[in-house]
């Protein structure tokens, strides 16, 4: 086995601002939020399922359909409910390793 | 390199590793500290607790690829171009979680590293890891970071790129990345398996 490295080539660099904006207030606040999480090659099938049930508290089964959502159609909206539930789950789903987003469910 | 997790009665897991498996893990543990970094306050240990505390998050998408996908955007769609008001808010999450996110990374590969510290193989013995429930999902974690940092590295984004991997000759100079992420692979599924039984 060779040499295997995740270190990037050069150091990265962050630029942190210095200034901080005041975020607006969402415009529908009757209208409730989703948590997506998105396929990607790298998360294990049998991961994502432990993860919903771990996390969220899913069944077998239904952490087992949300999986098979993600890998086939490419995103499953996994959990829904207020802006700053949906913020924790998304935390909890980085957290993880997983690839989720959340936006207001306007459909 | 065969390495399969094994359950153990009572709870957790075991697999037997040899030198070379160890100084693997080890060492792409410690490059995945070394990526995320020491956190608020450095590693000088002189920090205040309670600034660490209220310190806040970056609130621009680190620039490492790797990075790039262990902390993404909270907001917007990856397919398109986010607004304004998506970044903003995306910035704002990233204020607010980010230094979470990196300790807990930090922590899981952080409990990788001692557990393999204190395993002795050498010459013809592999030495046995032994995993409690507790270490396991950190393990668990620590893996999927870790295969997620290869990945990125390879340029592995849609699921043809997978495929892609299997076939790629021994002469290729990402052979032994390739070589890494499988095998991690193999441990991270056996170890899941571990814990959903």
């Amino acid at each position: 086995m060779g040499q295997v490295s995740v270190a990037p080539d050069v150091s990265p660099v962050e630029v942190k601002p210095e200034s901080v904006e005041e975020v607006s207030a969402v415009t529908e606040p009757d209208v409730p939020w989703v948590t997506i999480v998105h396929n990607d090659p790298v998360n294990l099938m049998s991961y994502v399922t432990y993860v919903f049930q771990t996390y969220f508290g899913y069944s077998k089964d239904k952490a087992h359909k949300l999986m098979l959502d993600v890998h086939h159609k490419g995103r499953a909206v996994v959990s829904s409910g207020t802006r700053e539930e949906m913020e924790r789950d998304v935390q909890a789903m980085h957290g993880y390793g997983l690839w989720a987003t959340m936006s207001q469910d306007r459909t | 390199m065969a390495g399969q997790f094994e359950p153990v009665p009572g709870g957790g897991a075991a697999v037997a590793l040899d030198e070379v498996e160890i100084s693997i893990l080890r060492s792409l543990a410690v490059q995945l500290l070394e990526l995320i970094g020491p956190g608020p306050g450095g590693a000088d240990g002189a920090e205040d607790p309670l600034a660490d505390l209220f310190a806040e998050g970056p609130s621009e998408p680190p620039t490492d690829p790797v990075l790039q996908r262990l902390f993404p955007d909270a907001y917007g769609d990856p397919e398109a171009v986010p607004d304004d008001q998506l970044k903003e808010y995306s910035a704002e999450f990233r204020r607010f979680t980010e230094n979470d996110l990196r300790a807990g990374k930090r922590e899981n590969a952080l409990a990788m590293v001692r557990s393999l510290d204190v395993l002795t193989a050498g010459g013809d013995t592999d030495a046995v890891l032994k995993l409690s429930v507790d270490e396991s999902r950190q393990w668990l974690g620590s893996l999927n970071d870790l295969r997620l940092a290869l990945a990125a590295r390879l340029d592995v984004i849609a699921d043809e790129d997978t495929d892609l991997l299997y076939r790629l000759p021994d002469s290729d100079p990402r052979k032994p990345m390739v070589m890494a992420y499988l095998w991690l692979g193999g441990l991270q599924e056996t170890l899941v398996e571990t814990l959903m039984a």
